[in-house]
Parts: structure tokens; sequence; C-alpha cells
């Protein structure tokens, strides 16, 4: 399972699996998330994936009123907001992802540095099943 | 090693078309109105055979317009081909970098008068479409998925801002009152009221058409009105985001030695700097644009100057919370500090430092590839004294203009003076 292209593509194939899987370099040791096929810090190119905590923390969020194409054909809109946010994980690393579990309709109490866990939501995006990365609160 | 221009240039015109939404104006169009208010304020005159190059920044006339290669027409639709047309595309900072190409092709020795431009045509596209174009300046493989927008990124990032330096959304609410108080006095602002003639407006409206009349004690209490002010991404309101706008600007650039022959005040570019980030969630810290820090600090660097000496600057307010973050990262206040100075009013046109005297993108309007040119505009205008009633109520020998790009994944920020 270890020689999947250091990808988005491989990435989404993981999402799939409900995996969330980093990479990291064995030459400097540094973690990536997402993926990338080179460090961006020593330039070593000897990689490895591997699966992340799926626990961590919210560092920033928002609650989206007008909403993308995309997430107005998933349900979304004006009337029906949601929640994205950018989560830092026990493993070190950062991502953005939609946020679930929080009260989209009182924003003010939605509190920065809560604990959340990963989810993965599938939805159909045109004739395709697709993977999306969440995170829901842990009460 | 400090940077230093090979030679020296200088802004020697500089005018742009009205920013609104104008059905039925392509770009070109745009452009040639931004290029008639240029030549009119090259007070020594110019013939426009002398235009070596041009530098265009445009985002996304692919997905606004369906129109590519679009730097050739404004060549044509100016009389200027053969010569060279090229476009720049760094998301909303795209005519600030056209400007920073500009200025380095003379630099270079290789031009004597160039011409940059700046043009974005927004409006035909339903807001929903602007919204995933717009998106397509973050990372669409990690950061659309996760349902962000522009308005959510900058809500983020205020929310961020606020959990560390305990900025409230009536902080980023004073901003958009500034911004729209000097855009009512820009004629070419495409929101140009005050929030106050917004709310009238609105009464009057409302008288009209037999309806109950709106009741707000103040403007405060409009921005909180969930009909009248509705929230984008929280804690973004409508009166917080930056409009959908079509529009152009053009300057006109010539190395120092000539400049003199164009104007009798040009205004020399003393200091230039750009700069790259990464993704948003990769940043360490996210109530800052560390490619704005870095950009200011070439730009001062070269200019031999500090952020007390910039006398009224324009930056980059897609988003309110954008204008806090820039006067902090532009080193005018501390981090944390800026929403206060906004709130105690240093940044309003009669302040200590005048602060999007233009009405910024907010209330002039932010036609994406065209802002960074606009900006320039503006700074020409205060430099020159010919900012009308909203001309700062001190001189502007010194102005900065600060043109960001995506989530500030790039950054230009440019230093000009009269001597």
């Amino acid at each position: 399972m270890n020689n999947k292209d250091f990808t988005s593509a491989s990435f989404q194939e993981y999402l799939k699996q409900k995996k969330l899987m980093g990479v990291r370099c064995q030459s400097c040791g540094t973690l990536f998330l997402p993926p990338r096929p080179m460090c961006n810090h020593c330039f070593g190119e000897d990689l490895i994936w591997e699966e992340l905590s799926g626990e961590g923390e919210l560092t920033a969020f928002t609650t989206i009123h007008i909403a993308p194409t995309a997430m107005i054909e998933a349900g979304y809109g004006r009337d029906n907001p949601y929640c994205s946010g950018i989560v830092k994980l026990k493993d070190g690393v950062s991502i953005s992802a939609q946020i679930l579990g929080v009260d989209v309709d009182h924003p003010e109490n939605i509190k920065i540095g809560c604990k959340l866990e990963v989810e993965f939501l599938e939805r159909q995006v045109g004739d395709d099943n697709q993977a999306f990365l969440a995170f829901q609160t842990v009460d | 090693m400090k940077k230093k221009l090979g030679r020296g240039v200088a802004i020697v015109g500089a005018g742009m078309s009205n920013f609104g939404a104008f059905p039925g104006k392509a770009t070109r169009d745009l452009f040639v109105e931004a290029f008639s208010d240029m030549i009119a304020s090259v007070d020594k005159g110019l013939d426009p055979n002398d235009i070596e190059a041009l530098y265009i920044g445009n985002y996304s006339s692919d997905l606004f317009e369906g129109q590519g290669h679009t730097a050739p027409f404004m060549a044509d639709w100016t009389g200027l081909t053969p010569r060279p047309a090229t476009r720049i595309e760094d998301a909303c900072a795209s005519s600030g970098v056209a400007l920073r190409q500009g200025i380095i092709a003379i630099a270079s020795g290789l031009y004597d008068v160039v011409l940059v431009g700046g043009i974005e045509k927004m409006t035909d596209l339903p807001t929903s479409e602007v919204t995933d174009t717009l998106a397509t300046a973050s990372d669409v493989l990690y950061e659309i998925p996760a349902g962000f927008t522009f308005p959510g990124f900058y809500a983020a990032m205020a929310t961020a801002y606020m959990d560390r330096y305990g900025a409230t959304p009536e902080s980023f609410m004073r901003v958009g009152l500034k911004n729209h108080e000097n855009g009512a006095l820009n004629e070419k602002a495409q929101y140009g009221a005050t929030i106050r003639q917004v709310m009238d407006s609105k009464i009057a409206k409302a008288k009209a058409k037999g309806r109950p009349e709106p009741t707000w004690a103040d403007e405060m209490e409009f921005m909180h009105d969930d009909r009248a002010n509705p929230i984008i991404a929280w804690p973004m309101r409508l009166f917080d985001c930056s409009p959908i706008s079509d529009g152009a600007a053009a300057l006109l650039l010539v190395s120092e030695d000539i400049a003199k022959s164009f104007s009798a005040d040009p205004l020399f570019v003393i200091g230039t700097g750009q700069a790259s980030d990464v993704a948003l969630h990769d940043r360490q810290d996210l109530t800052t644009l560390r490619a704005a820090k870095l950009a200011g600090e070439q730009a001062y660097e070269m200019a031999g100057l500090k952020p007390e000496d910039i006398k009224a600057a324009e930056v980059h307010d897609c988003f309110t919370i954008a204008e806090v973050i820039a006067t902090e990262d532009l080193g005018f206040f501390p981090p944390g500090k800026g929403y206060e100075a906004a709130e105690e009013g240093l940044t309003r046109r009669n302040g200590p430092k005048p602060i999007n005297t233009s009405g910024g993108l907010k209330s002039k309007g932010h036609p994406v590839g065209a802002s960074g040119a606009g900006q320039v505009v503006e700074i020409w205008k205060q430099a020159h004294g010919s900012a009308g009633e909203r001309q700062a109520a001190h001189d502007v020998n010194l102005g900065l203009t600060h043109n960001v790009g995506g989530t500030g994944q790039t950054c230009a920020v440019h230093i000009f003076e009269r001597r």
C-alpha cells in the first residue's frame, strides 16, 4: 500500500478507504499533509506514506452562507450554512476541512481550540462518488 | 545585500475607468477608458507611439469572460500593436505584480517607456460562478473541497485574530464605515456612498413602496441587521466584503532621466517588494500575511524608509479584516493593535495614517486584476493634491501600495515619492 504516488489522487483514494494519510520525508523526518512528491525542506525524495492520528483542534473557522456551486449542490447555502475550518492535528500538521457538530447558527459560540476527530464524507459529484475530509467535534 | 533597481523609474501618468457593473462593456472597452484617463493625467503630454511595451495584470478573463490571451487585445484597442504585450496573473495581485514587472523592465535598461495596466470584468457571471472563479486562486485540491470561499478564508483569519487579540466583529465594521466615508467622495467608486447614505436610501425605498420603514438607531445597528447586512461568511458580512466589479487602470512608467519631460511632478518608484507564501492551512500564524510583511520589508529597505515615514497608503482591503492585518504587516501599528487604531480613527483621511482614502476595494470596487494599478492611481492623486474632497489632511509626498493575491500567497508592495 505504501508505493502509491505522493499525489492528491492517491490522497483521495485513501480518503475513500477512510484513511487520513500524510507523507513523511525519511531523510529529514518532516511530515507533510497534503502529500507532495519532494520534501520542501531538504529536497529529499525518499518519502513514505504515514497514517495520521485524525485527532486535532480547531485553529480558525467560518460559517459560510454564500456558498460555492459545489456546496450549493450538496444542499448548503443561505438558509443552511456550514462550517469550514483549519484543523491542527496532534501529528503537528494542519489541513482545511468541513467542521461538523458545531452550532452554525451561533458561530460566536464556536470555540477555537475545540477538540476534533476526523470524519470521512462521501458526496456525489457529477457521476462520481467522491470522498471529502471533515472533522467532528468531540464531546 | 540591499537590493536596488538598475536605474530609477518614475510614474508620469495614472488613470482608471469608473469601477462598477457595466453590462455590455468588455475589458478592452474599460481599458480604453483607463488609457484615455491616464493620457489626460500626463501634464506635459504623451505621444502614445513612445510606449514600448505593455504589462497587463489580469486574473481571469478566461473564466469571467471566456477570453484568454487578453494582453494583445489591450495593445490593439489602444493602438499599440505590434509592441510586446504581456499578461501577468497573480490572482488579485495581478496588476501590482504587473507594475513590478514594468519597473524591472525599465530598470533593466531594455525600455524607457512602459504601459502598465490592470483589467477585470467580473459581473457577467452570477454570484455563485464568481465565487467559484475567485476560489480557483486558492488550493483547488485541498482548500476548496473543505467548502472554503474567499470571504470564508478571510473570515477564518478574522476568527483567529479575534481569538488572539480580542477584536470583535464590530472592530471590522468600523473599517467598512471608514472606507465608505472615503469612497463617497470618489466619483469613480462603485459604491460611493456612506453607510448613512445607504441607510437613508433603504428607508426612502421602503417609504416609496409603502413598507414599514427600518428604524436603525445608528450605523452600527444597521451593520448588525441580518437583513440589511447579511452574513456572507461569519464574521464577515456584506459590508465587510469588497464587491464584484468591472474596471481597468493604466499607469505610464518611464526611466527617471526622462521623467521630467512628461511630468512636472513625477512620482518616483523608490521601493518595490514581492513575496509568495504557502496555502493558508500550512501557515504557523493565521493573523498575519508573511508575504505582505516580507514585501513591505523589501520595499522599505530599498526606499531607505520606515513605516512611520509613509504619509498615506492604499492597502488591499478585499475584506475588512484584511485591512486591519495589512496595517500591522506594513508596520503602521504593532501586531494586534491594528483594529484599535481603526476604531480610534487613526486611519481616517484626517488621521495620522490615512488608509484607503480612495474608499479602498470595499467602496471603490474590486475588479481584481485592476485593483493593484488602481491603488497607484489614488496615490498619484494624493501626491499631487488632486484627490478633491477626499484629499488627506497632510501633504502626501510619500505613499505606499499593498496588493495581495489570494489568501496572501502573493503580495506586492510599492513605495512612491513626489520630490
